[in-house]
């Protein structure tokens, strides 16, 4: 029998807000376990939440960028359960009044996604297992997170990528995470069943739990995928469960059945007000929205005439595109300042992480200012590349690389002389042109440049010395 | 102004150099040493603290700066408010030995002021009780009787008030907490509105109904208390804060104001209780207001509704005590984490703790959370909306605060259910989150102290404690009766 795949995610991305959700403590990833705690994130007695509004803001800006309805009235409830890295033993969560409802994702097949909601909520500490104890860093406790829920609209592993990378791309964009799967700031549960194509019912699902890469949810997908295959194959039934994923052994294992699963004794934490999102505080957000990267992309190619393909390596990176619109401001050629962005600069940046960062010790401005010396026919090309790499060492503006002299280039007048000068003392050339050799002008060009130690503007000269010539 | 005010009347004792701040508190301290352990009422004395406090408040005096009006006061906390490097227990086991290490917002706003803090008293385990008896420590006794119990659960500042072992306290009230305490050692106690004193450092019991609260010997330093606690607090997300300091306001007269007497509250009230309640009222009247008697049907409703929100939210609340991070940890051998925290939870909680936890935990369940939880909620807001008509017809509710007078000891042991109808009169205002005030009025057959109960429409506390000033001025010869114990100036 044909089997499909039908599959939908909960995805988890760890917000970039500066502080934590209920508390002023940092963020940051890494620090000594313990060190970026308060009385309120580690959930001591008598403690109150106090919610962070740039938390509800960005998952506005997250709602809004996946073509969700905002809710203007959410609510936070506790989700209650026991573990060490929950201090609280409950999570402050959304339930039933999550903040984003009913949006969409779209793949490039033109395919829709849709989401079922996003909510906000807070992230728990973590166990850390050393010589035989468990130690409890609460540095992550109260990070802000969105859940991310989407319908089971996917159909292949290829399509789960997909859509992960598009989150990915969307949330970057927006500047609300850094969706780094290797510090855990995007995880997945991937609820998975089969059915024999074709049908319509849905087959029964198993969940696989906290997926922390592109690699790992592939195979464990393809694992389980093929597993349920398998049972139904062999006339057995699948078990609806709570499943883990073996890095070690590539395969899926049960956690926990549905009888077992969890009852949170959901309720409305009582310490916390509705949210409300007014009119006026949504149509503030969305007027600081950026762009839409695809809406974006079309413009780069009108309005910059860029290709496609570095439309898409800028676009690919926010700051990358924000500083290639800057440096472009007002040059003739915006392809050039697409490629030294894409080859210079992101060679020097080498890493991806890197790009994504995008700290790039030349400003905008002095690119800016470089080109121009190219478009005012000062410098050429190679000597422009030269002066970025020197930028790019010392973080030093153009003018410290080019003397008075290079700048002052050559006038008119100047060029005028240069070629007739050229000319005469090539007669043979002139001759051979004047017979419809064409190439014979190269040579005199040659002279030109070659005099000029590569200064004069090639176009220019040659549009000259075809006057010259031609007479 | 100043008639009864004890704070007032020390405040000038200081500011005049009668006596210095720092024999005051000895005198306190004394006291306590004295007769604390035959009441129970402390299950922490703080001397360094309090000495400390009263040695810069006596240098204060000396440089001939002017006081605050709590400034150099010596007072008492119940131990469920969050003490910065004193041990705050809840007087539950699973607390010993937990010593927070920051301030509830209210114990800052008063120490700023420079009060004088003697110690934490005893409360009912985790305010969860009406007799103070559920406290590890044992329960607070009755100054005005010690076979009977001081109420609860903020037996221990009502007792110490009572018995003169300080000059004021904070309590907390849930589902009656100050005002039953308050009526049953025969002080004044005072719930402000939901949301008008932080509760940022108030250790919960069940979030949507605590609120912090002074018990104090008269009406007029309950308001001086109030004055000083309520403010707007960015750390509690449901802090609203006070409209207006009530003080200045307590002198005004009470003519043509209405007094609802509501039936419903009257119902089951011991004879001798409930006329005690008419005389007072008939001392309103005499004052110039008038009542209006209807009935509130929704209130009959309260008891349930209390008990299954109040658990709901305490078995989440008091999830997080695991013994992992601090407070009372299994001395008993463990197989694993769980074997752990089980232990650790079935020695370090009480029976009356557990009991709500289950409570709590079974009305959230999956399959009982809408016959329970949701149908409760529901409830609450019709009792909110009644309060809110009733509002229209009258100024204040009148009601006692007690269908009776001080239990006996162990007599809230024997029947939990039995116990939790006497909060009949209580709760109904922590469910709408009004302000009620519960006044001495005299005494019952048995020579205990009656409180008479004003609850007024939310954020009403200015003419609700004028009401109740009024009343006291006009009673406190008869409704009144001071013990011989403690400081007496």
């Amino acid at each position: 029998m044909n089997y499909e795949l039908v599959c939908g995610l909960e995805t988890h991305v760890e917000l970039s807000t500066k502080t934590k959700i209920f508390c002023s403590c940092t963020t940051e990833f890494g620090g000594e376990p313990n060190t970026h705690c308060c009385p309120i994130c580690i959930g001591l007695p008598g403690t109150l939440p106090k919610l962070n509004r740039t938390v509800v803001e960005y998952a506005v800006m997250a709602g809004l960028a996946t073509h969700c309805e905002i809710n203007p009235d959410a609510r936070m409830d506790r989700k209650n359960y026991c573990y060490p890295d929950l201090p609280k033993a409950y999570q402050i969560s959304e339930y039933d009044q999550p903040l984003c409802r009913n949006g969409w994702v779209q793949l490039k097949s033109g395919k829709k996604i849709r989401l079922t909601r996003i909510h906000i909520e807070e992230d728990a500490g973590k166990l850390v297992h050393e010589r035989g104890n468990t130690l409890i860093d609460y540095n992550r406790s109260g990070v802000p997170l969105i859940e991310i829920v989407s319908e089971p609209d996917i159909r292949s592993i290829e399509e789960a990528t997909e859509y992960v990378e598009t989150l990915q791309t969307t949330m970057r964009y927006l500047g609300v995470s850094d969706c780094k799967m290797q510090e855990g700031s995007l995880r997945c549960d991937v609820n998975i069943s089969v059915r024999s194509k074709g049908s319509r019912q849905l087959g029964t699902r198993t969940e696989i739990k906290n997926m922390n890469s592109f690699s790992h949810m592939t195979k464990a997908m393809e694992y389980e995928m093929n597993r349920q295959i398998d049972l139904l194959e062999s006339g057995e039934k699948v078990v609806q469960e709570t499943r883990r994923y073996d890095e070690s052994t590539g395969c899926t294992e049960g956690m926990r059945g549905k009888e077992d699963a969890d009852d949170y004794r959901y309720f409305r934490d009582p310490d916390l007000v509705p949210i409300h999102v007014s009119k006026e505080m949504l149509a503030s957000i969305q007027a600081r929205m950026p762009e839409d990267p695809q809406k974006r992309l079309e413009r780069f190619e009108r309005e910059y005439s860029l290709t496609e393909a570095d439309a898409a390596l800028l676009i690919e990176r926010r700051r990358a595109a924000d500083y290639f619109e800057a440096a472009a401001k007002g040059t003739k050629n915006p392809r050039t300042v697409a490629n030294c962005i894409t080859g210079q600069i992101f060679a020097r940046l080498g890493t991806d992480a890197a790009k994504d960062d995008f700290q790039v010790n030349v400003s905008p401005e002095n690119l800016n200012a470089l080109l121009r010396l190219l478009d005012a026919g000062k410098i050429r090309t190679s000597q422009m590349k030269a002066v970025l790499e020197k930028m790019l060492d010392t973080g030093k503006p153009a003018s410290a690389f080019l003397s008075e002299k290079d700048l002052a280039g050559i006038s008119p007048e100047e060029l005028q002389k240069l070629c007739e000068k050229a000319a005469a003392d090539n007669p043979n050339a002139v001759k051979d042109y004047r017979a419809g050799k064409e190439k014979a002008l190269k040579a005199v060009l040659g002279a030109v440049m070659k005099t000029t130690h590569g200064q004069a503007n090639p176009m220019e000269a040659q549009k000259i010395l075809a006057e010259i010539m031609k007479a | 102004m100043g008639q009864y005010g004890t704070i007032a009347r020390l405040h000038s004792l200081l500011s005049e150099k009668r006596l210095s701040c720092t024999e005051l508190t000895r005198a306190y301290l004394d006291a306590i040493k004295k007769e604390n352990s035959a009441l129970c009422a402390y299950v922490k004395v703080t001397p360094e603290t309090a000495l400390k406090a009263a040695a810069k408040v006596d240098a204060k005096i000396a440089a001939g700066e002017p006081l605050a009006p709590l400034e150099g006061i010596p007072m008492t906390l119940k131990d469920n408010i969050s003490t910065k490097g004193i041990e705050t227990t809840c007087c539950s086991r699973i607390l010993k030995g937990y010593v927070p290490i920051y301030d509830a917002t209210v114990w800052d706003l008063l120490k700023k002021q420079n009060a004088v803090l003697l110690g934490k008293s005893n409360m009912d385990e985790f305010a969860m009780g009406s007799s103070c008896e559920t406290s590890c420590f044992g329960g607070a006794k009755n100054p005005h009787n010690r076979k009977r119990v001081a109420g609860g659960s903020s037996g221990g500042v009502a007792a110490a008030v009572s018995a003169n072992l300080a000059a004021f306290g904070l309590g907390s009230d849930t589902g009656g907490s100050i005002r039953q305490p308050a009526s049953f050692c025969g002080v004044v106690g005072f719930k402000p509105t939901y949301g008008a004193v932080s509760r940022f450092g108030l250790i919960a019991y069940a979030s949507s109904f605590d609120q912090i609260g002074p018990i104090a010997p008269s009406v007029e330093d309950a308001a001086l208390i109030y004055d000083a606690i309520s403010d707007y607090d960015p750390m509690d997300s449901t802090s609203i804060g006070r409209k207006a300091p009530v003080s200045p306001a307590l002198e005004n007269s009470i003519r043509g104001k209405k007094i609802g007497i509501v039936k419903e509250y009257f119902r089951g009230v011991r004879p001798d209780v409930d006329s005690a309640i008419k005389k007072a009222v008939g001392v309103l009247c005499s004052l110039g207001a008038e009542t209006v008697e209807f009935s509130l049907p929704a209130i009959s409703y309260s008891l349930p509704v209390y008990y299954i929100l109040a658990c709901a939210e305490a078995s989440s609340n008091l999830g997080r005590y695991d013994g992992i991070r601090y407070g009372y940890q299994t001395k008993q051998h463990f197989a694993d984490r769980n074997d752990m925290v089980c232990k650790t939870r079935s020695e370090g909680f009480g029976a009356e703790v557990k009991r709500r936890i289950l409570l709590g935990t079974y009305v959230l369940s999956a399959g009982y959370y809408d016959a329970y939880y949701k149908k409760a909620q529901n409830l609450r807001g019709t009792i909110i909306q009644s309060f809110g008509e009733a509002f229209r017809k009258c100024d204040f509710i009148a009601a006692p605060t007690v269908p009776m007078t001080a239990f006996p000891e162990n007599y809230a042991a024997k029947d939990p259910v039995e116990t939790y109808l006497t909060d009949l009169c209580t709760v109904p205002v922590n469910i709408a989150g009004l302000p009620a005030v519960s006044v001495p009025c005299g005494f019952g057959n048995d020579g205990m102290p009656v409180g008479l109960q004003l609850i007024g429409p939310e954020f009403s506390e200015a003419p609700l404690l004028n009401a109740a000033n009024q009343y006291e001025l006009a009673s406190r010869k008869t409704s009144f009766r001071s013990v011989e114990t403690g400081v007496r100036l």
